[in-house]
């Protein structure tokens, strides 16, 4: 269990699975970088994050919700929480949390996580059990549901624990060049990835560059 | 990539600045003269009875413009810090490491490592475009001496020897700095450094585009989350921003020096536009002060090839490059600060 002061975002999960790097340089170093994918997010849960509730039909509609797990130790906001009515008990409602995303479904299981992380916090936090929630893409504009299965909360767990170490370690890791990856993240110039690593020694370069006049750069004209 | 932003640089006496919306109100007189979006800019830089309301402070801090009053001369009177960012780490590496005589030593040697050679540069290409009709000589020797300078780096690992290589090279690329004035010698004399205050035109110039540059510096190591207070090569001083004054040895003759020479020789200011004052301090007049302040604007939108991290930028991004890598060495990602080398 942790305690409310060790507490970490939800939002660092995806980056942690996604770059162990980059979500070093987001946690550790606290460096944000907005980029038009990043900005158009921000867009997006403007839209929803009113932070108030409303009623649809039966269901129950709770919006930017604030949630915790001292087991995970995370914290973080639910963009929109459903509370359907319990088909066995009527006066009870089973939480249903749906995450906004943009662009479209991926492949990997971050997105996944992300919100079994918020209904395991859900869980924790109303007694309750979660068995479902929906990830909603703003492209297509589409909604697919998840199902919260052992797998699932395991790898949710496992994730919420390297994240930890993570941040406690308070080191960035080496940075590892992967074209796809690197050249689609918004931390692509501060990482820099090809400039900075164990292969590249910038002593030499040093040594190279002002005492063999360096031949291998030129002024740009 | 980071843009390069501009800076703007208030003159205009008793402009007041202020914040609407998401822009920079500019008025004189009570008469509303424009509106700057704040994400256009990356710095304001007011010289003398300029102010600026607190809302708008507060504003520039939360979205890294830096803010720096000078007096009407270029003195440095204060700068608007926001709420220091999240790199508690980063910031007590830096003062572990200027803690330890070990570190500050290594660190230093890059510093100076990157200036004399930048020196030499400096020198060397004078002597390669106009060696026909300069005391060239004189300036080879220079070079020579800059040259072994270097080397005797290598084998220091003393911060005070290291000083005093770099006094002895500072001293050396000065004694030669007249020859590099190649138009109206007569008007444009360079009598040897001297700052507090300059006593001729040439001093005036390079004094001032030097407090510009710290400025730029300046905010570029605090974008990056290190405190532009502690120094290596500099000793802390209450005031003096050591790490700016380290960082900025670098770019002092490739970009400073010779930004004032480019002034004086392709004649974009007059001798007239300075007067000196009884005390023997010489001083700018507006008009050569808005002259150089477009010149040195134009000349950050200059694009380089920055040799280290194998890419084309402006020059004005060198300062957050340079700041960038200066705080990877620190956390540990790369074996030595490499400084920017001009060729």
């Amino acid at each position: 269990m942790y305690d409310e002061s060790s507490l970490i975002p939800i939002s660092g999960l995806q980056h942690v699975l996604f770059c162990p790097r980059q979500c070093a340089l987001i946690h550790v170093e606290q460096q944000w970088e907005e980029n038009r994918f990043t900005a158009e997010g921000r867009v997006l849960h403007e839209r929803v994050d009113s932070g108030d509730s409303s009623d649809k039909g039966k269901i129950k509609i709770t919006y930017s919700l604030q949630i915790h797990s001292l087991s995970l130790g995370l914290s973080g906001i639910a963009d929109v929480v459903e509370f359907h009515p319990s088909s066995e008990d009527k006066n009870s409602f089973i939480p249903f949390p749906v995450e906004y995303k943009r662009g479209k479904p991926k492949k990997d299981l971050t997105d996944k996580v992300q919100l079994c992380a918020q209904a395991m916090c859900l869980e924790e936090m109303l007694c309750v059990s979660v068995p479902a929630g929906a990830l909603f893409y703003g492209q297509p504009r589409r909604r697919e549901d998840v199902v919260f299965d052992e797998y699932l909360r395991n790898e949710t767990r496992k994730a919420a624990e390297s994240f930890h170490r993570l941040v406690d370690s308070g080191i960035t890791p080496q940075p590892v060049y992967e074209k796809k990856k690197c050249d689609s993240c918004s931390f692509l110039e501060k990482c820099m990835p090809l400039v900075i690593g164990k292969k590249r020694s910038a002593l030499k370069w040093l040594e190279k560059a002002v005492f063999e006049g360096g031949e291998n750069f030129e002024e740009a004209s | 990539m980071k843009k390069h932003l501009n800076t703007m640089f208030v003159t205009t006496q008793g402009t007041y600045l202020h914040k609407e919306g998401e822009t920079v109100q500019i008025k004189v007189e009570n008469e509303i003269k424009g509106y700057i979006p704040v994400h256009t800019i990356g710095g304001i830089v007011c010289f003398g009875r300029v102010s600026m309301s607190p809302p708008l402070m507060g504003f520039c801090a939360e979205n890294d413009v830096a803010v720096t009053f000078l007096s009407e001369y270029g003195r440095f009177l204060a700068s608007v810090r926001g709420p220091v960012s999240g790199n508690v780490l980063l910031r007590r590496t830096q003062y572990r490491m200027a803690d330890s005589k070990t570190d500050s030593a290594s660190l230093a040697r890059f510093f100076i490592m990157g200036k004399i050679s930048n020196c030499r540069r400096v020198l060397d290409r004078v002597l390669r475009d106009h060696g026909e009709k300069i005391a060239s000589e004189e300036l080879s020797s220079a070079s020579v001496r800059l040259k072994s300078s270097l080397d005797s780096l290598r084998q220091t690992s003393d911060l005070d020897s290291l000083r005093g290589i770099e006094g002895e090279s500072a001293k050396n690329y000065f004694s030669v700095f007249d020859h590099l004035i190649l138009s109206r010698k007569d008007e444009f004399k360079f009598n040897g450094r001297s700052r507090r205050p300059p006593l001729d035109k040439v001093n005036c110039l390079i004094s001032f585009i030097y407090t510009l540059l710290l400025h730029d510096v300046r905010s570029a190591l605090e974008t990056v989350g290190l405190d532009p207070a502690v120094g290596f090569l500099h000793r802390d001083r209450p005031g003096r921003p050591g790490l700016a004054l380290d960082m900025m040895e670098e770019f002092r003759p490739y970009f400073a020096d010779r930004l004032a020479l480019s002034l004086i020789n392709l004649s974009q200011i007059k001798p007239s536009g300075f007067k000196t004052t009884e005390s023997g301090a010489v001083l700018m007049d507006d008009e050569t002060r808005k002259a150089l302040l477009v010149a040195y604007q134009k000349r950050k939108q200059e694009e380089i090839y920055h040799p280290f991290i194998d890419e084309k930028i402006t020059l004005g991004l060198v300062f957050h490059i340079q700041a960038m890598l200066l705080a990877r060495f620190m956390r540990g990602d790369i074996d030595a600060y490499p400084p920017f080398i001009w060729k």
